[in-house]
């Protein structure tokens, strides 16, 4: 199916859609007929000299990182791949990646997969096809509903396209490590890893485990930039790790009666959440994002969203109603007129957010 | 450029109008004679003209709320403004609107290293962000070149970008939060101290929409540590095209420089006769600048050099000091203003894919012959944000307007060549018109309802960004 074939779908729908792309990684309640983007597939275009890649939405998120990685460049915000740890069997794709604003550990360096979308198609609810953005790094023209988009969760549009600005792949990556920092003392690390000029590029702690910090750039210099940030950070030792591990949340499977809960807060309120999050029930806790970012699991009767003591947000990687944390009121009221406005029959993943 | 026309019953209301603000918020918030409200009768699109009702210079997010309200009420359209260097008119008001300028909201609110964050209040200037922060051996990124006296409100409503953000991105990449109020005077916090927020992302909407949602008061930016060092290396080519290759190719061999500027003749040789650099009398002048260690930087330059010595540049001068540097950044620094000095000038800031440069340069030197009038390129080559200068006597009949049109095809061209009509300075009232180039009629009007779900009422900022046409019946 064509996008002007979905077009036409949709245009003619008069009941809830639920819209599937790659199905590793949709969290709220799925309502609706099944509207698959997986005809949807290819790399459209790609000029590594201009670092921009454009595919269609079900184009695997593994077939633009090999075509990019022919190139030695990347996708600079390193999307996680949670599907064998939530259990699911689909293939990751591009789509769901930008629907889900899906963002890694070099978030925290290189932006999230919002700040690096540079555009998209989309069909709104009433089958009007719509371009955001374009394919170049600065566009100031019209309102930005590429980031509207990104992130949405397939509840404004049905996204046909994104174009992306990538990066060269480092020539170097380098892990300093270092174990038994109790929470509060490893993210105090991270952020003096931070405050150098080094450009850390990830920055994650295993409550009760490792302590990781990855530099990137060119072999001949890298390692003089480790040397000289371990000198600074007292008990960090070159160490080998394999980053995609963290990609892929290993360690945070949940098990049978368990839920994983995806955490933001600021790092310096990290620990203290940490803490609350471990009083509520969590199991496992990982840190990403120099303490911004916690990875927990824990019992499904567990509510780690009202242990939540300091300004942030909670959202649970499970496919049920409850998942998102809810919007204070006026954006709430904002959000919700938004969604008429895109989609005026109600089509598209009715609830998720909710 | 037309404006709307004044509605005859908002400029009869006006007694009562100031009076009602007046008592809101002070006498001295509120600005009503001409002779003073004469000072906002513009931005540095000076082109366009018009003094407002009335000018308030709030003291509080709870000051800007109140005055929104009776604005509201009134039915009267107010105009955002920053530090009013607006490129493209974003800040030009009608006579029939109130002016709400964030000048006396310039207060730090929070700095802390360790979340790697700044908050401020909108009416601070985006360079004294950084200087807030440099004691702690930070920065903020994002740094348009007018970046001593604009405001952090406006680099919002605009997106503002900069020589950097090939490296570092534009304003929404280093945004994390605001306070914004809404037309009707609703504070709304979006996002915060974290580096995602729940929900829609309308802190991404807000970023970039010219001041129509609402008025950001408070804005949490994120900090980052400055580099050890940074130095640049000037390279002269004969061609254009030559350059142009320079740039891709540099890119394609996994290099990422932190800012990469081109210059032509034109701008050369007015910027030798301003500031006497001492460039060379090439076509096409790159400034490539990388960040790093002097020995990374050393690394990363003799990469470039070899590059662009394949390609049998002119001249290659790589900075060795800090003076050597400041002597490479001295004339692209004195650009605009030897521009300036030799005619008056209209900026253009279509962006291009940076593979299309070469062709979109020979396209602007045709356009150059065929209206008679000058340009001088000079512009971010790293992220394809060109800035033809179109040079024009303003005092000359109709030049004004040739210049405009001349502008218009320039602008059409970077569409077509799969770019948009502006980067960084935004629509305003400058690009209005041309907005059917880039998006179809469809697009326009979902994001007329986008402004619609945040101002029903059409009065924030209404008669920018849309052709005036598009937005009549709203407007009524």
């Amino acid at each position: 199916m064509s996008v002007s074939d979905l077009a036409k779908q949709i245009a003619s729908a008069t009941a809830p859609l639920q819209i599937m792309g790659g199905g590793t990684r949709a969290i709220g309640p799925a309502n609706g007929t099944a509207i698959s983007t997986a005809s949807l597939t290819g790399i459209t275009h790609y000029d590594p000299g201009a670092l921009t890649i454009i595919a269609a939405a079900a184009t695997p998120l593994a077939e633009i990182e090999a075509a990019l990685a022919e190139k030695n460049q990347i996708l600079p915000f390193e999307p996680i791949c949670p599907g064998a740890t939530l259990g699911r069997n689909g293939v990751s794709t591009i789509g769901g990646v930008v629907a889900a604003n899906a963002s890694g550990a070099r978030r925290i360096a290189a932006g999230a997969c919002r700040d690096l979308a540079l555009g998209l198609g989309f069909i709104d609810g009433l089958g009007q096809i719509h371009r955001a953005g374009g394919r170049v790094m600065k566009n100031v023209t019209g309102y930005d509903t590429t980031r509207l988009l990104a992130g949405s969760h397939g509840t404004l549009g049905l996204i046909t396209e994104v174009a992306f600005k990538v990066l060269p792949r480092p020539e170097l990556t380098l892990t300093l490590q270092t174990e038994g920092l109790d929470d509060a003392a490893a993210i105090a690390a991270l952020s003096a890893a931070f405050a150098t000029p080094y450009e850390v590029s990830a920055a994650q702690h295993i409550s009760g485990g490792a302590t990781r910090i990855r530099l990137e750039g060119f072999a001949a210099t890298l390692t003089k930039r480790a040397d000289a940030l371990a000198a600074i950070l007292r008990g960090f030792m070159p160490t080998e790790y394999d980053w995609e591990q963290a990609r892929l949340l290993t360690g945070l499977a949940p098990k049978i009666g368990e839920t994983l809960w995806r955490v933001s807060v600021r790092p310096s309120h990290g620990a203290a959440t940490g803490a609350a999050l471990k009083a509520a029930g969590a199991r496992t806790l990982h840190y990403d994002w120099g303490g911004g970012l916690l990875w927990a699991t824990a019992p499904d009767t567990a509510d780690l969203r009202a242990a939540l003591t300091c300004p942030g947000h909670a959202s649970a990687m499970v496919q049920a109603a409850g998942a998102f944390h809810p919007e204070p009121a006026p954006q709430a009221v904002l959000s919700q007129t938004l969604r008429d406005k895109f989609d005026p029959k109600h089509l598209f993943n009715q609830g998720k957010m909710d | 450029m037309q404006m709307p026309p004044p509605k005859p019953t908002l400029l009869a209301q006006k007694p009562a109008l100031v009076a009602r603000l007046r008592m809101a918020l002070g006498d001295d918030c509120v600005i009503d004679d001409p002779r003073e409200t004469h000072a906002y009768e513009c931005d540095a699109l000076a082109a366009y003209r018009c003094t407002p009702m009335a000018v308030v210079l709030p003291r509080s997010t709870e000051a800007v709320s109140a005055a929104l309200k009776i604005c509201h009420e009134f039915g009267v359209p107010v105009v955002p403004r920053g530090a009013g260097t607006s490129l493209a008119g974003g800040a030009l008001p009608s006579a029939d609107s109130v002016v709400l300028g964030v000048a006396r909201l310039t207060e730090i609110l929070e700095i802390s290293a360790e979340d790697r964050i700044i908050r401020v209040q909108t009416g601070r200037t985006n360079l004294s962000v950084t200087g807030a922060v440099e004691p702690l051996g930070f920065f903020y990124a994002p740094d348009p070149s007018s970046q001593l006296a604009c405001a952090i409100a406006g680099n919002i409503a605009m997106n503002s970008g900069g020589a950097h953000c090939l490296k570092y991105g534009v304003t929404t990449q280093n945004l994390l939060g605001v306070r914004v109020v809404l037309m009707d005077g609703t504070i709304m916090d979006l996002g915060g101290g974290h580096l995602d927020a729940p929900g829609l992302d309308l802190l991404g909407l807000i970023c970039g929409s010219e001041g129509q949602l609402g008025v950001v008061t408070e804005a949490t930016l994120r900090i980052l540590h400055k580099p050890a060092g940074a130095r640049p290396v000037l390279i002269g080519f004969d061609e254009p095209e030559v350059a142009g290759q320079c740039v891709s190719d540099i890119i394609r061999a996994g290099i990422l420089p932190v800012a990469i500027e081109y210059m032509d003749r034109t701008v050369i040789r007015a910027t030798e006769n301003f500031a006497g650099a001492g460039y060379p009398d090439v076509a096409a002048l790159l400034i490539v600048e990388v960040e790093g260690s002097d020995e990374e930087i050393d690394n990363q330059l003799a990469l470039i050099s070899n590059i662009a010595r394949a390609l049998n540049p002119v001249e290659i001068r790589q900075s060795k000091s800090a003076t050597e540097s400041a002597n490479i950044w001295k004339g692209r620094k004195a650009a605009f203003g030897a521009m300036g000095q030799i005619n008056d000038y209209m900026c253009l800031d279509g962006t291009i894919p940076i593979s299309e440069l070469p062709a979109m340069l020979a396209k602007i030197d045709a356009l150059s012959r065929q209206y008679g009038l000058a340009v001088g390129n000079v512009f971010h080559a790293g992220d394809g944000n060109m800035h033809p200068l179109i040079l024009f006597d303003a005092n000359k009949p109709g030049d004004l307007q040739l210049a405009e049109a001349m502008g218009a095809d320039i602008l059409r061209a970077c569409v077509e060549a799969g770019g948009c009509l502006t980067g960084e300075h935004g629509v305003g009232i400058e690009k209005r018109d041309l907005m059917q180039t880039q998006f179809t009629l469809g697009e326009l009007e979902l994001q007329l309802q986008i402004k619609d779900t945040f101002d029903p009422k059409w009065l924030l900022n209404p008669g920018k960004v849309f052709p005036l046409a598009l937005t009549e019946s709203r407007r009524a």
